[in-house]
């Protein structure tokens, strides 16, 4: 009978340790990436915005109508030109699979600046300035120069756009989209250079 | 044969509850060393905000995290994949608690998260926007361990489901080899700006109900290692 106790007590031990080093305990949930790869060897990706339904927050002064309503925005001077918005993005399934952040802003000192950070959980965070000129009235280019995770080793240019929704008919549609359109490419590494000239990456062998 | 199988039973509870106390108060598992920037002899940025929802501008979850979300009526983020993120809008305040500027930061739980290493992950970033100085793009990963078994815990197992005391402890953990956010420059005097951070939380009361009651959070950023666009340019020319 002691023995048996032993026995399930050290069985104990070992299970709850290698369930701890081995069950995940985090596992986010992931939407397959839809992306395309264009001739040159950048990858297009496609994000949106719903507008107004994915419109988490819009944070300027002296609202009347606040989103969210409650929102109390700070009303100190030195946020007088800042415009911070916060959004859910989607991808071009229409799939929300992160949220993003832009703000706009008017310095006299630095210029206007227009800028987004994506957040997307599973995979990373990167972010964008954009030039506050649009180039057509309606859309913005800029360009990615800081990643994490997946997004680390990648830069390239971003486009805004917004797209306005010409299907009068629904009316549960948006109004319209804010359309991101990231091409971004990897940096060629030295180490990915050695590791190919000693075959290292030929025929998977290592 | 009964006996046995209930006696096995008994002794497994018994291991799986003493290796889970083993793994809880592990004393190899996340200490709380001393932040690598408070020796620093750079120019610091010092930011502070309230951690506790109620105090934020914007504070939103998937909706039934303990912390609730702030205004009421803030869309919640429900969709499976940002279910485990959190998102905090907020005034920074300077040294001098002077508002200096806006700050959204986004925490996603982390799919490194191991318990047996005493890591409670989150892979967080923060855009900040610094009217009078430009905007700042801090990652990190942060470690909630010590938080979670020293206010956490102990609030659950206060009989008024609360935790009350003072407590200081960092929570940057990376991904700098020395346990340091990774800072970049976006915009204005800041742009180009290669830096590290670190952020740390004092606590001085939890509720098991309302999570954070009185908590603050702090951002040091040291202000080295600027990239000038524009020398850049004129190097490659």
């Amino acid at each position: 009978m002691f023995k048996t106790l032993i026995i399930g007590f050290l069985l104990g031990i070992v299970g709850t340790i290698a369930a701890a080093y081995y069950m995940p305990v985090v596992d986010q949930y992931r939407e397959p990436s839809v992306i395309s790869v264009t001739p040159n060897g950048g990858n297009v990706e496609t994000f949106h915005v719903n507008v107004p339904m994915d419109r988490i927050m819009t944070g300027v002064p002296n609202q009347s109508d606040p989103l969210p309503p409650g929102l109390d925005w700070p009303v100190d001077e030195i946020f007088a030109g800042v415009r911070a918005e916060l959004f859910k993005i989607r991808n071009s399934r229409d799939l929300v699979i992160g949220v993003a952040s832009r703000v706009a802003a008017e310095s006299a000192e630095f210029g206007d600046s227009i800028e987004w950070v994506l957040h997307l959980p599973a995979r990373g965070s990167f972010y964008v300035s954009l030039s506050p000129q649009s180039l057509d009235g309606i859309s913005r280019v800029g360009q990615m120069s800081i990643g994490t995770r997946e997004f680390q080793s990648l830069h390239g240019s971003v486009s805004e756009r917004w797209v306005e929704n010409a299907d009068d008919e629904d009316e549960d549609a948006p109004a319209g989209q804010i359309e991101i359109v990231t091409m971004f490419v990897g940096e060629f590494s030295d180490d990915d250079a050695a590791s190919d000239l000693s075959g290292e990456n030929v025929g998977g062998e290592s | 044969m009964i006996r046995y199988l209930v006696v096995l039973v008994i002794g497994l509870a018994l291991g799986a509850a003493a290796a889970s106390t083993l793994l809880f108060y592990n004393p190899l598992a996340a200490q709380n060393p001393l932040s690598p920037l408070s020796v620093s002899d750079k120019e610091i940025i010092s930011l502070t905000y309230s951690t506790v929802a109620s105090d934020a501008i914007v504070y939103t979850n998937d909706g039934v995290s303990r912390s609730h979300p702030h205004p009421v009526k803030v869309q919640q983020l429900w969709e499976a994949p940002i279910r485990r993120t959190d998102v905090l809008v907020t005034v920074l305040a300077d040294s001098r608690s002077n508002p200096a500027g806006i700050g959204i930061k986004f925490m996603s739980d982390s799919e490194r998260t191991r318990v047996i290493n005493g890591d409670a992950l989150i892979d967080s970033a923060w855009h900040i926007y610094l009217p009078k100085r430009g905007s700042l793009f801090v990652e990190q990963t942060e470690n909630y361990w010590n938080f979670l078994r020293q206010i956490v815990v102990p609030a659950f197992w206060s009989a008024g489901e609360s935790w009350k005391g003072t407590w200081h402890g960092n929570t940057t953990v990376g991904p700098g080899s020395l346990g340091t956010a990774r800072v970049s420059g976006g915009t204005g005097a800041l742009a180009g700006l290669e830096s590290e951070g670190v952020e740390a939380i004092s606590a001085r009361a939890y509720s098991v109900e309302q999570g954070p009651v009185s908590m603050e959070g702090s951002l040091t950023i040291e202000v080295v290692g600027r990239n000038d666009p524009q020398e850049t340019e004129v190097a490659a020319e």
